[in-house]
């Protein structure tokens, strides 16, 4: 029976009766295999690269030393280790004395990305792979400068004196809370133990730095998260830095969409594809019977062709999609500067599994309504009605494809609304394209010429025009669904970044200095710098109950109580702002009033009309909150979590804090300003700034890429339509050219015939992706979506314009056949 | 039969003898095809019985009728039904391959040549001429040695000459392999080559 099965899948296969099936397999593996393998690669590069921003892929905080134990077993697992401690300590020369932020490495440090060092700042600063020799520190120019020392002079860290040997220029991990930074000393940990600096009750941040394969880590990551001691935390790059992970979360999302509507346009293609094979072989199967085949032979001789199909169509979807996607990752890798990981064989093993549902779900119905081939079939060619019980058949492929997409996607929210928009679609599609058909055959009759027989082809071919009409609405519908939400993803994230957003910080300008600061700015141009008074002060009450952080689960929430709050005052809330509730104050209003933040407020519990009282230097200060604000986090501006109006803290010292755009060329002038007012600290954020937007870029680049694939897959769906129709197309066109018909005449019809089924199509795709894309950006990527006129405009055309020519192309090959050759073969 | 249903075919009863050559004769829709549907099993009559070599066709489900075909009946069509993408060789093989025959090739090509078309057994039947075709159906019809062989207008297709010539190599391989002979057809000349004729008219049979 194999062997039967092999010799007429063979013969078949050299006849070219399988190309449309095979393709549709072979495409929707390779498309899926690609999509994913490259999905795992550019997720893998991408936390990379934001993982140089933590200098690990995980790190362990912790306010005690951290257990060896740790470490060792970390080690055993097969991760890389690295350890730090960080506290703040004077450190003094002969002349001067300075408060830096002391971090001490050990040997390894930093596991992701790398420190730079210079041998001074007129000198090129260069990327290095040690730490400083024990003996040595390296220093942050501004402290170097503020202690007057060069590279080879010593500084006291404690009892010990240290030899400076370079100036530090940047550090992968020096992110965080920059408002808190006092200037970086990089010294061996190995001499932390003579400087004595560190004994019972120092403040010292331990951190524990983790890197390796992925599946180690989260397994180590998992066991570490439940035995963290009180005052230890985990750490990853999202938690470094919350705008990644919000680019991360989206790009992710987004090509599990791509996945999900690629594999979506594939099922569609192979359900054409398969109906389409399995309808030919209407003869030969009527021919088997009279041979005396028995149904269940039919049955296994039709299984095992299509397995074997599936088989060579899945591998070599497979191999494709892993050419695609190594071809693409190698050019994406050279244009970002970006080496991506090596993939895994998991990604294309779904893939080729994913086909065989898709293939076996859409092919078996219609394999089991074949056994039912009446064998009289063969003397009268009227009596099969096997479509009748299509509908029902098919559930059972529908039931494998919806399980098939939340087991490949594996993000029951996006796959459920899509599903759920599609479901509509469809039902709304057929519904249209069924009261089109009976339209067409009321239009026919009241219409000549070419009219006519366009229009009652529509009729004729009724279950073959809605099928048509749905498979084009969904093609175009996904490509649609795709271009819109990629639009308002990159509108969003073009916004999050702006070109000229604020990429330096200058902390610590006193009030005396306001003055003067702000105006060198403004004669230097840079105009946007806005000056805010900050007085740091630590939340003791809500609503007259003192407050603790251990009754609050939430880690960040206690973090946050037990530090200490940036708070500012202004006259007037800025117009930009965006209140979730209350208003902003009037600049005469005397009451004291907060305005705060909507995610702290939501983690405090805090509502509109309650009090807070925080302690400035001793001083409680006490005022209501009179509105709530959403902040734009990402935005790099200057933003407190509470606002006071001026009656609140106007009477307490201030110092400010400004943040501006500087560009590049300009740097050489914030040595200007730091050389007139030394106490100034400036804060260069433009590092941090640009691995954010080469994230982003990245996921923009991914993004247009999957979409490509998906471009692909409705291309397909459209050639699997039209193929389903070429045979009785075929047939049709010789015999009106037989009965005498010009060219002329056969393309008028045709073209009428392919121009209402597109433009129909057209139309109810830009509905339905109007509808499912407005779902998608509202409530599973959550950017703002944007109404298009033109996708109105392009979905016609493309619809219209795209079936004709494809439908006509196909036309032009069987035209060139002469008459009498497709009549014989049928 | 209730009296709004169409009657294709009134109450009638008839024997075919082993190795007899029988003609169901008739104008356009008199039922022949019908009849021959019947009789091969690919249809059941909504009354009566049709007996094939002792065995009762009608209480036989459709695969057991397929079965029975499979052992016992040869078909050849007035549109000779060969698949389109294989060639002569593999049209003929089919049967024998669907048998699990070792040998199909062989024979195949046997029946080919005794047909006279050894020389084209590559090409497909796309290819072929009408009367090519029908030969390629009538040597994958007796690949199989069936007892019955059942033609529904062999020659309905065909020119005179080649009609002539395609019923001269049925009625010589029914002699020489003791086939019954079935066949439809609306020539009179071939009718009267037959040892017994079945006339139908408008459902009823008439002799």
């Amino acid at each position: 029976m194999l062997r039967l099965a092999l010799r007429l899948l063979l013969r078949d296969s050299r006849a070219g009766g399988l190309r449309v099936l095979v393709l549709a397999v072979m495409l929707s593996v390779a498309g899926l295999a690609a999509v994913h393998g490259f999905a795992e690669r550019m997720q893998a590069a991408l936390s990379l690269e934001s993982n140089r921003l933590l200098g690990a892929d995980l790190v362990l905080v912790s306010d005690h030393a951290i257990d060896t134990v740790v470490m060792t077993t970390a080690q055993a697992q097969g991760l890389l280790t690295a350890q730090t401690m960080q506290f703040p300590s004077m450190i003094s020369t002969d002349h001067d004395n300075q408060l830096a932020d002391i971090k001490a490495v050990s040997a390894g440090y930093p596991l992701r990305g790398q420190l730079r060092i210079a041998p001074s700042l007129s000198q090129a600063d260069k990327a290095v792979a040690d730490i400083p020799q024990v003996g040595t520190v390296w220093l942050a120019p501004r402290l170097a400068n503020a202690l007057n020392v060069r590279v080879g002079d010593s500084v006291a860290v404690g009892y010990r004196q240290l030899r400076v040997v370079a100036l530090l220029i940047d550090e992968p991990d020096r992110g965080g809370d920059f408002f808190n930074l006092a200037p970086r000393l990089l010294m061996n940990q190995a001499d932390i133990a003579a400087t004595g600096l560190v004994t019972t009750g120092s403040r010292v941040t331990y951190r524990l730095l983790l890197a390796g394969a992925s599946q180690p880590l989260a397994s180590y990551q998992a066991v570490l998260a439940q035995h963290l001691t009180r005052g230890q935390r985990l750490m990853t790059a999202a938690d470094a830095r919350p705008e990644l992970r919000d680019v991360l979360e989206k790009g992710e999302r987004y090509l599990g969409l791509s996945v999900l509507l690629a594999v979506l346009l594939a099922a569609v293609a192979i359900l054409l594809a398969a109906r389409h094979f399995l309808h030919r072989h209407l003869d030969t199967c009527a021919l088997l019977r009279c041979f005396g085949a028995s149904q269940a032979t039919i049955v296994k001789l039709y299984l095992w062709q299509l397995a074997i199909l599936g088989m060579f169509a899945a591998l070599a979807g497979a191999l494709l999609g892993y050419a695609g996607q190594a071809v693409l990752a190698e050019i994406l890798g050279k244009l970002a500067n970006l080496s991506l990981p090596s993939v895994g064989v998991l990604p294309f093993l779904q893939a080729m599994l994913a086909g065989w549902v898709l293939l076996a779900g859409f092919s078996l119905p219609t394999l089991l309504m074949l056994r039912h081939t009446p064998a009289i079939h063969i003397l009268r060619k009227d009596v099969i009605a096997l479509d009748k019980l299509g509908v029902f058949a098919y559930m059972a492929g529908l039931a494998a494809l919806v399980a098939l997409l939340f087991w490949q996607v594996q993000d029951v929210k996006l796959t459920g609304v899509v599903l759920l928009g599609l479901a509509v679609v469809l039902v709304v599609t057929v519904a249209f394209a069924g009261l089109l058909v009976l339209a067409a055959g009321w239009l026919a009759a009241r219409s000549a010429g070419s009219w006519r027989y366009g229009l009652l082809n529509l009729r004729r071919r009724a279950a073959g025009s809605v099928i048509q009409i749905s498979a084009f609405t969904l093609g175009l519908l996904a490509v649609l669904v795709l271009t819109i939400v990629r639009g308002d993803l990159l509108d969003s994230w073009h916004a999050t970044i702006p070109a000229q957003a604020p990429n330096r910080f200058v902390i610590n300008i006193q009030a005396d200095q306001v003055v003067p600061v702000r105006a060198f700015l403004q004669q230097h141009h840079i105009a946007q710098a806005q000056l805010y008074p900050m007085i740091r002060g630590r939340l003791t009450a809500i609503n007259g109950r003192e407050v603790y952080s251990a009754n609050y689960a939430d880690q960040q929430t206690q973090r946050l109580l037990d530090r200490e709050f940036n708070l500012s005052y202004t006259q007037t809330l800025p117009a930009e702002a965006q209140f979730s509730a209350g208003q902003s104050w009037r600049v005469d209003d005397k009451r004291k009033q907060f305005s705060v933040e909507q995610g702290i407020a939501d983690k405090l519990h805090l509502q509109l009309g309650d009090t807070l009282q925080f302690d400035i230097a001793g001083t409680p200060v006490i005022a209501k909150i009179t509105s709530l604000r959403k902040v734009n986090w990402d935005s790099f501006k200057v933003n407190f979590f509470v606002i006071a109006n001026a009656p609140v803290l106007q009477a307490i010292p201030a110092s400010y804090i400004t943040s501006f755009y500087l560009p590049p060329t300009a740097s050489s002038l914030l040595n200007e300003i730091v050389r007139g007012y030394p106490n100034l600290t400036v804060i260069d954020v433009s590092a941090i700034m640009q691995t954010v937007q080469a994230v982003l870029n990245r996921v923009t680049t991914a993004v247009q890429f999957v979409f490509v694939f998906s471009l692909v897959a409705g291309l397909l769906v459209l050639y699997a339509a039209l193929a389903a129709t070429r045979d009785e197309r075929a047939l049709e066109t010789a015999l009106w050219r037989v009965l005498g018909a010009t060219k002329r005449q056969l393309w008028q019809v045709q073209i009428i015939e392919f121009m209402t089924i597109g433009l129909l199509a057209g139309a109810l795709a830009a509905m339905g992706a109007t509808a499912i894309a407005w779902g998608l950006s509202s409530y599973v990527f959550k950017v703002p979506y944007h109404i298009d006129g033109w996708l109105w405009v392009s979905a016609l055309c493309a619809g219209g314009m795209g079936v004709t020519v494809a439908g006509v192309l196909g036309l032009w090959r069987i035209s060139r056949v002469p008459p009498l050759v497709t009549l014989r073969g049928n | 039969m209730n009296d709004a249903a169409l009657t294709i075919l009134h109450p009638s009863s008839f024997d075919i003898v082993r190795g007899a050559s029988v003609a169901i004769v008739g104008a356009s829709g008199s039922g022949k095809s019908t009849l021959l549907g019947l009789l091969a099993g690919l249809d059941t009559p909504s009354q009566g019985a049709v007996w094939l070599a002792g065995q009762s066709l009608t209480v036989l489900d459709e695969d057991g009728r397929a079965q029975l075909r499979g052992e016992l009946i040869g078909f050849v069509f007035q549109s000779f039904q060969l698949l389109p993408n294989l060639t002569a060789l593999e049209n003929v093989m089919l049967p024998l391959e669907l048998r699990g025959v070792k040998q199909a090739k062989q024979q195949a090509l046997a029946w080919l040549e005794r047909v006279g078309l050894g020389h084209r057994q590559h090409h497909r039947a796309q290819q072929l001429s009408g009367g090519e075709q029908q030969r390629v159906a009538i040597a994958r019809a007796f690949v199989v040695q069936p007892a019955v062989l059942l033609a529904d207008e062999p020659t309905g297709n065909l020119d005179a000459e080649t009609g002539a010539r395609i019923i001269d190599l049925l009625f010589e391989l029914n002699r020489e392999q003791g086939t019954t002979l079935v066949l439809v057809t609306h020539d009179s000349q071939l009718a009267a080559r037959c040892s017994q004729r079945l006339i139908l008219d408008a459902g009823r049979l008439t002799c």
